[in-house]
C-alpha cells in the first residue's frame, strides 16, 4: 500500500479527535478524542518507521502509550474528583475561573 | 498489489474513519467508548500490516484492554453516560467544523502535496519489528527513556491515588462508632 493510504486515515482521524475536543461537551468523550489524537500520531510514526526501516518510531510508539496510559489515569482521577463537587461532568459548568 | 489486498485495505479504512466518526456523533458516552475499542482493534490490524506486532499486541493490551476498561469504568461509577442535548455558543458548531476541513486541507498539502512521499510501503522481513529487536533496542541505546517512563507512570499512580482519596474529616465521620 502507498504510504499516503496510512497518512490519510492519521489525517482524517486526527482531526475527528480535534472535532470531538471541540464539539462534544462531556468531559470523558473529550478524553477518548484526545486518545484518538494519539492513536492517529501512533500509525504515523509506526508507517514511517515502515517507509524509512528505522525501529526507532516503534520504541517511540511504546513511549506515547506509556505515558497516555498515566495521562488517562491522571485525566480520569481529577474528573472524579471535579464530580465530587459539582456533581456534573459537563465541561461548559467548569467555569469558576470566569471572571 | 492483488484484488483481496485492496479490498481489505479499503475495508479497514472504512471501519477506522467510521468508527471515529461514530465516536464523535453517538450521544452516549458509553458507546462512544465501544466504538474507540473497535477502532483501536483496527489500528492493531494496520500495525500488523506495517510489520509490528509487538505495537499491534501492546496497543491491544494496552489501550483496548486497559485504558477502555478505565474509561467505562469510571462511567459506570459517575452515571453520566448522558448529557442534555443543546449548543451553548450560537454558531459553535459550523465553526467547529470550518475549521476541521481547513485543517485537513492543509494537512493534505502539507504531508502529500508538498513532501511527495507517495511511495509504497516495503515489504519487510519477519524479523523488523519482533519483540527481541525491540527489547534490545529498548534496553540499551533507549534505557534512560525507560527509566523515565518507569518513573512517570509511578508518580501518575501516586497523583491518581492523592486526587481520588476520600475528605478525611468526613471519612472519620462516617465511620466513627456511634456512642
Amino acid at each position: 500500500m502507498p504510504l499516503s493510504y496510512f497518512l490519510g486515515i492519521s489525517i482524517v482521524m486526527f482531526t475527528i479527535g480535534v472535532l470531538g475536543v471541540l464539539l462534544r461537551r462531556n468531559a470523558l468523550v473529550i478524553l477518548m478524542s484526545l486518545e484518538l489524537m494519539f492513536n492517529s500520531a501512533n500509525l504515523l510514526f509506526v508507517a514511517y518507521a515502515n517507509y524509512h526501516q528505522i525501529l526507532t518510531g516503534q520504541i517511540m510508539v511504546f513511549f506515547v502509550m506509556a505515558v497516555a496510559a498515566a495521562e488517562v489515569g491522571i485525566g480520569l482521577a481529577l474528573l472524579v474528583a471535579i464530580f465530587r463537587v459539582k456533581k456534573s461532568i459537563d465541561i461548559d459548568q467548569m467555569s469558576s475561573l470566569k471572571g | 498489489m492483488p484484488v483481496i489486498g485492496t479490498i481489505f485495505y479499503v475495508f479497514l479504512a472504512i471501519v477506522a474513519i467510521g468508527t471515529a466518526l461514530g465516536m464523535l456523533l453517538n450521544r452516549n458516552a458509553i458507546y462512544c467508548a465501544l466504538f474507540l475499542v473497535l477502532n483501536f482493534a483496527t489500528i492493531a490490524v494496520l500495525y500488523l500490516a506495517l510489520g509490528a506486532p509487538f505495537i499491534a499486541f501492546t496497543q491491544i493490551t494496552v489501550y483496548a484492554g486497559a485504558i477502555m476498561i478505565l474509561f467505562l469504568f469510571v462511567i459506570a461509577l459517575l452515571g453520566t453516560e448522558m448529557l442534555s442535548a443543546g449548543e451553548p455558543i450560537k454558531g459553535h458548531r459550523l465553526l467547529a467544523i470550518g475549521a476541521a476541513l481547513i485543517f485537513v486541507v492543509e494537512l493534505v498539502l502539507f504531508f502529500i502535496v508538498r513532501n511527495q512521499v507517495t511511495g509504497p510501503v516495503q515489504a519487510i522481513g519477519s524479523d523488523f519489528g519482533s519483540p527481541k529487536n525491540i527489547g534490545v533496542l529498548m534496553f540499551t541505546e533507549y534505557l534512560l527513556p525507560v527509566e523515565i517512563v518507569a518513573f512517570i507512570l509511578l508518580s501518575a499512580t501516586i497523583g491518581a491515588i492523592m486526587l481520588t482519596k476520600p475528605d478525611r474529616k468526613l471519612f472519620q465521620k462516617m465511620t466513627r462508632p456511634r456512642d
